[in-house]
């Protein structure tokens, strides 16, 4: 059917079938929302957002399943830019960017700007060094580039193993938020909701392969970009009344939070008294700690036993008094009965009491680049270069490191022609632009309405977000009458930063139904990237492995085949680990970043703009890239055992998140001394090269696989 | 398949063109980050240091990639190595 269609009616088409989709999508969330009129609970309506949705993607795999080698591995190389851009979108925007990016700059503020910068910016090098190059190269996986280009079967061996380390650490943190968003909005346990959400990964890209991931994805960034931007506009409407967030956060709530900010921080103003009274509280119940840690440390069990004494006295002191005060006795009782039992549990209660010190701190200017607090002008010089240094590493990583992520590449491969990849990378980037220019409004929105309308209400009539976070989760919303004075202060309150996104809708006064199509959005987020990265995974082992390096005579249906029973394999191995809850998933997406970073981008870069490139540059680049680039995450991650020295064994004070700041100079080094020592490539090699520069060549051969 | 000077010349003002769009992708990156502070004493829809990390740059990255398809587009057909008209 597909193939008696021009491409210009398929294009025409599939406009239709999203505009519908997309109008049916609305008529979903309206009929919900009457729903939600009627009185239905909340659980039941947060069931039929995580099924319906569920249910959508797997019957959009379900439509696409294809036996077709070329329609399983790039989608028939047919799709449109537009569609190939908004697949990208979703490959490309995780659990991460819909849920935590807002949180992550609410928190950190102008630091936190790596993040958007680093995973927008780095389309550019997609765009101008990679994408069209790989197009007009053709087949199916990354190390197929890497195997035609340089020869032989070990550049494309190391290929498939930096494809599968970044790949696979990458998907754990998605199918982590999967797991995450299902628990939160359905209550169904943790790990349940992790075999969920993959039934529903699997079901698509069983059956389709690219095909299906491809249409499913497009279905995806659909209701994400929609569940995001709702509450974002409604929440500005309701600060600025002006609907275009991105504009009024920067001209009318920027200026009342930078203000609000200065008289915090002032303690002659009102306000600032109030934060200091707060502050004062957390200064001494830090140095009580730190005392009493001191003395532990001298003493040891002695000193413990003397501490209990003395609040054992205390109870007995309140008893004897003419008048018991029955609230002051039942406070001195618990002080008691909670009091640590040996030295050990002693030391890690003082050890936490101390860091409430932290809160004591002064409010930090959201605007404000690389701020940071220290004794002496000195001090703060040394650090804020530091910081600086960290800021500028992290970016180039990351951007280096979305230029050189094997799913995201792979979609250049589904374009029809090396035009239309051009123009898809340019779809894409602006379909993840909308998102990522607004996360920094709607986090400067919410921050305003922390510190203008939260900050200063009375604790008997606290909003209703607010409220119904902090019994949900009190990591996400953690807020206590410090001072006693029944009112909110800032210091009073701590905030985890993914309650930024999941409580806009209540904080705009939208009814439950957003809610809902937030979660579902998160849900589409985490979804899309995890297909697109095990797809990757299970072709890397199916593709490049089995087919091309051990049994090159295999028929396409075994191919298929295997290819399918990898993915479930594959699959079932991510959900388990991620159901072992293996923590600081941030790392994970950073060492991901960084891995692909130093393995792939100088080989890919130099295989298209340096004819001389050759076999063992590309050997010496890409496992000199990779092996400093884990190296120094092994020397200075805590999670391998540096402990004390982690710090110390940085190089240049550099954290090891950015450990790619070594690795990708590595790489590109390797790749030139290899070369340079070793004879130039063959006359065939050469042309190859000359092939994918131009985008059509009078005699021109043919690389495409079949 | 043997090329052209015409062939390289149109390598050539790839190459030329591909460096200019990098250079101001670079300026656009790391040297606003380098002088974020300095730039933010300038008000510009905000802070302008703030403003650019935050959204100017991005509207550049979007930018660069546009005008380089277009450009490339263009110079695909003058030097006659676009490809056929799809099916």
């Amino acid at each position: 059917m597909a193939a008696a269609q021009t491409q210009s009616q398929f294009a025409a088409n599939l406009k239709r079938y999203y505009s519908f989709y997309t109008g049916g999508f609305v008529a979903f969330v309206i009929l919900v929302g009457i729903l939600e009129q009627l009185g239905v609970p909340n659980k039941i309506l947060g069931y039929i957002f995580l099924f319906a949705t569920i249910a959508l993607y797997a019957g959009i795999g379900f439509m696409s399943k294809t036996a077709d080698v070329g329609e399983y591995y790039v989608a028939g190389r047919r799709v449109p830019a537009l569609f190939n851009g908004m697949a990208t979108g979703a490959d490309w925007m995780s659990a991460a960017s819909f849920i935590g990016m807002a949180g992550t700059l609410y928190l950190s503020g102008y630091d936190g700007l790596a993040f958007v910068l680093g995973w927008t910016g780095g389309y550019c090098l997609v765009a101008i060094l990679l994408a069209p190059y790989l197009r007009k190269f053709g087949q199916f996986t990354i190390p197929d580039f890497l195997g035609a280009r340089f020869g032989g079967h070990l550049p494309r061996l190391i290929g498939v193993i930096a494809a599968i380390t970044c790949s696979f650490t990458y998907v754990i943190a998605q199918i982590y938020g999967v797991g995450i968003i299902t628990s939160r909005f359905t209550g169904l346990e943790f790990q349940v909701g992790v075999f969920v959400g993959l039934a529903g990964i699997l079901v698509c890209s069983f059956l389709g392969g690219m095909k299906a991931v491809t249409w499913t994805q497009v279905a995806q960034y659909i209701i994400l970009i929609v569940a995001y931007m709702i509450p974002v506009v409604w929440l500005s409407v309701k600060h600025t009344g002006i609907p275009i967030p991105q504009i009024s956060a920067y001209t009318s709530a920027l200026p009342k939070v930078t203000a609000l900010e200065a008289e915090f921080n002032d303690k002659a103003t009102p306000k600032g008294a109030k934060e200091e009274s707060v502050r004062a509280i957390f200064r001494e119940r830090a140095a009580a700690a730190t005392a009493k840690l001191a003395g532990l440390e001298k003493d040891g069990p002695a000193f413990l036993a003397a501490e209990k004494q003395k609040l054992t006295d205390k109870v007995a002191a309140l008893k004897a008094e003419a008048s018991p005060d029955a609230k002051a006795i039942d406070a001195a009782e618990k002080a008691v009965k909670g009091f640590p039992a040996d030295a050990a549990a002693a030391k890690t209660a003082w050890t936490a009491e101390k860091g409430v010190g932290a809160r004591a701190a002064p409010v930090k200017r959201h605007a404000e680049a690389f701020a940071v607090s220290g004794a002496t002008p000195e001090e703060i010089e040394k650090k804020r270069s530091v910081a600086k240094k960290n800021f500028l590493a992290l970016i180039m990583c990351l951007m280096i490191g979305t230029a050189a992520l094997p799913h995201i590449l792979m979609r250049y491969y589904t374009t029809p022609s090396v035009h239309e990849a051009r123009v898809s990378v340019f779809w894409g980037l602006f379909f993840i632009f909308l998102l990522y220019f607004t996360a920094p409004a709607l986090a400067i929105l919410a921050k305003y309405e922390v510190y203008s309308n939260l900050v200063g209400s009375s604790f008997s009539a606290l909003p209703a977000w607010v409220s119904n976070w902090s019994v949900v989760d009190k990591t996400l919303m953690n807020i206590a009458d410090i001072n006693k004075d029944g009112i909110v202060q800032l210091a009073e309150v701590v905030i985890g930063g993914d309650l930024i996104v999941l409580a806009t809708p209540e904080i705009s006064g939208l009814p439950y139904v957003i809610s809902g199509l937030v979660a579902a959005g998160g849900l589409a987020a985490a979804l899309s990237t995890a297909d697109g990265l095990l797809l990757t995974i299970a072709n890397a082992m199916s593709h490049d492995l089995y087919y091309k390096m051990i049994d090159p005579n295999a028929s396409t249906v075994r191919r298929i085949a295997v290819s399918k029973g990898l993915l479930l394999v594959v699959a079932l191995t991510a959900a388990y680990v991620t159901s072992l809850k293996p923590g600081n998933i941030l790392f994970l997406v950073g060492a991901a970043f960084s891995l692909a970073a130093s393995g792939f981008f100088p080989a890919l870069v130099m295989g298209v703009f340096w004819k001389r490139a050759n076999y063992l540059g590309a050997v010496i680049g890409m496992s000199l890239g990779l092996g400093i680039c884990a190296y120094y995450m092994f020397l200075t991650y805590p999670f391998f055992g540096c402990g004390a020295s982690c710090v110390a064994n940085q190089w240049w004070d550099i954290a090891p998140i950015a450990a790619g700041t070594f690795g990708i100079p590595a790489g590109f080094l390797g790749i030139i001394i290899g070369s340079l020592i070793s004879p130039a490539p063959s006359k065939e090699i050469q042309e190859l090269v000359d092939h994918v520069r131009y985008p059509s060549l009078e005699g021109d051969i043919d690389t495409r696989g079949a | 398949m043997q090329l052209t000077e015409k062939h390289k010349q149109y390598w050539n003002i790839n190459l030329k063109i591909s460096s200019v769009l990098l250079v101001v992708w670079f300026v656009a990156t790391f040297v606003m980050g380098w002088y974020a502070r300095e730039l933010n004493e300038i008000s510009f829809i905000g802070p302008l240091g703030f403003y650019m990390s935050a959204q100017g740059s991005l509207i550049i990255y979007v930018a660069i990639i546009a005008y380089y398809a277009y450009y490339m587009n263009n110079l695909d057909k003058e030097y006659g190595v676009h490809e056929g008209e799809l099916d």
